[in-house]
């Protein structure tokens, strides 16, 4: 039983169809709805770029003939009695759960942010509806400051507020306005980027276009009426528009299901085999795990084949293999028709070089090439990625020829290290050096 | 490997004066940690904090985030940057003798 209908419980569930032959297995996947999300294509949403009827398919036409697609909300799962309680009363059994509910956005976390000027003066681009109501703030914008904000991690797509920046001011010079818009980067990190060569090539970015950067701010409150965000050491940031992206958790239901996930509701999961730590008949793909990865679509698609082998070892009585390397790769629009692309794992920082070879895509650096990639990537993703198909080249460890690496004692790894607290702390000592962090 | 002395005993500390060996920490250590990390006098809120973090560790292996230690800990967001300036999850951990808690990516 799969639990979710998305990228990782699709391409999961087509994946084990192809392993499982109609009598050794009968595989479900249990959803609430029917409309699946490309939620690559939310980025582009506000600008006019992407068309939102265009984004959202039918669930059941992305699974094989053989898996089935039960619409109902999961209520609770019962580890012990290996049973999943639906909302409208009935249970189903299963032998083996896997877990790909995704997260869940949580603005109402945050004291303000889901409060009054929520889809009036602040939004966010990570739902449907969020990116079409901007689309029609930004419209209307005739000039000001536009505050771009993440409030903690762990967000989806790290990389997709910095994208939204970048495109936001190709998008005010596409209108000629771009003199009369100020755009600010807000970040709980101490970089754009969490990783050090990443964050120098993207701060430059941000510079070279001319969008402010402040750093080691936690969010405590918004004020989406007036137009403030203060931080919880009492900083403040002013805005005419604000474009949160709001805390990520679990699935609520993850919350209502004793043993199965953490205070966030994301589920502990062994970061190499993708079992659960809950019980050994679970198994976790995506963003609903809690693995130091980053929640994107292309880590579940590199984690497919590893969970479903698994899957299929588990029910043999075979030892899991401890394959998943923590392999993540992502397009980064960079506005213009351009854009960066970097590939990473749990041991490897974003490096410059090719992908996936050394005749291949560059990596870490604008190019006309890399936009065309993220563009086709549309087409991967339904035809390929969700069918649970191999990318021709690239496989699901992460490639190393063509990658520049640094010497294996590189200092500069450590920025991965700190935490978001040690980050805070430093911003005090920093916070000069930073122009644009405002201070009262 | 540097060293720090707290209540008469010499404990293993990283560069950055993180306890290496958590158990070397016993609780009169934690007053004088507390003044170095600008924190004149631990009330019993602090005290709720450190215990917390010091419970987290020994089930988890690492440290809890801010966010985190807000939702669990009986201890707001708001108030544990209060009780703890300057970073409530790193400071409270120092001074509950514990390894600096892991960041996410």
């Amino acid at each position: 039983m799969v639990l979710g209908g998305g990228t990782g419980g699709t391409l999961a569930a087509n994946r084990l169809r192809r392993l499982l032959d109609d009598r050794a297995a009968e595989i479900v996947v249990v959803d609430g709805d029917d409309a699946h999300l490309y939620q690559p294509g939310l980025l582009f949403v506000p600008f006019g770029l992407a068309r939102p009827a265009s984004l959202t398919r039918p669930r059941g036409e992305q699974l094989r003939p053989g898996v089935s697609l039960r619409r109902a909300a999961v209520d609770r799962v019962d580890l012990e009695a290996d049973q999943v309680w639906l909302s409208d009363g009935t249970s189903l059994a299963y032998d083996v759960l896997v877990v790909a509910t995704g997260a869940r956005l949580i603005p109402e976390e945050t004291d303000g942010l889901a409060g009054p000027g929520w889809m009036e003066k602040v939004f966010t681009f990570y739902s449907l509806e969020g990116a079409e109501a901007l689309r029609a703030a930004l419209s209307r914008f005739t000039g000001g400051r536009l505050v771009v904000g993440v409030v903690d991690m762990p967000i989806k797509c790290p990389v997709a507020p910095l994208e939204f920046c970048f495109l936001a001011d190709a998008y005010f010079r596409r209108r000629k306005m771009r003199d009369r818009v100020e755009l600010t980067f807000v970040t709980p990190l101490d970089g754009a980027f969490t990783k050090a060569v990443c964050n120098r090539e993207l701060s430059g970015l941000l510079e070279a276009k001319g969008v402010n950067l402040v750093t080691e701010f936690n969010t405590g409150e918004v004020d989406g009426q007036g137009g403030l965000l203060t931080s919880f050491d009492g900083r403040e940031v002013p805005f005419d528009l604000g474009v949160m992206i709001p805390l990520h958790g679990g699935q609520a239901y993850v919350d209502r299901s004793p043993g199965l996930g953490d205070a966030l509701g994301f589920v502990p999961t062994d970061e190499r085999t993708l079992q659960s730590k809950a019980e050994p008949n679970v198994f976790v793909i995506g963003d609903a795990a809690d693995i130091p990865a980053s929640k994107a679509g292309s880590v579940a698609h590199f984690e497919g084949g590893i969970l479903a082998r698994n899957v299929v070892r588990y029910l043999a009585g075979e030892p899991l293999e401890p394959a998943f390397d923590g392999h993540t790769n992502c397009f980064i629009e960079s506005g213009s028709g351009k854009a960066l692309l970097i590939d990473f794992n749990y041991d490897t920082e974003p490096v410059t070089g090719r992908f996936p070879g050394r005749i291949g895509l560059p990596l870490l650096r604008q190019s006309r090439l890399n936009h065309l990639g993220k563009l086709a990537f549309a087409w991967l993703y339904w035809h390929v990625l969700l069918p649970g198909r191999e990318i021709p080249a690239v496989r699901s460890e992460m490639p190393t020829a063509g990658k520049r690496l640094p010497s294996a004692h590189d200092s500069s790894g450590r920025l991965e290290a700190d935490s978001p607290e040690e980050r805070h702390a430093n911003a005090h000592r920093d916070v000069r050096r930073h122009r644009s962090s405002r201070q009262r | 490997m540097p060293t720090a002395t707290y209540a008469g005993t010499e404990v293993a500390v990283n560069d950055e004066g993180f306890f290496t060996d958590p158990g070397q920490w016993t609780e009169e250590m934690a007053p004088q940690i507390a003044r170095q990390q600008g924190i004149p006098e631990l009330t019993s809120r602090h005290w709720q904090v450190i215990k917390f973090m010091r419970q987290e560790y020994e089930a988890k292996g690492t440290g809890p985030t801010v966010r985190v230690l807000g939702k669990t800990s009986g201890v707001t967001v708001k108030e544990l940057y209060q009780l703890f300036p300057g970073g409530p999850a790193k400071v409270a951990a120092h001074i509950a003798g514990i390894p600096k808690p892991r960041g996410c990516i």
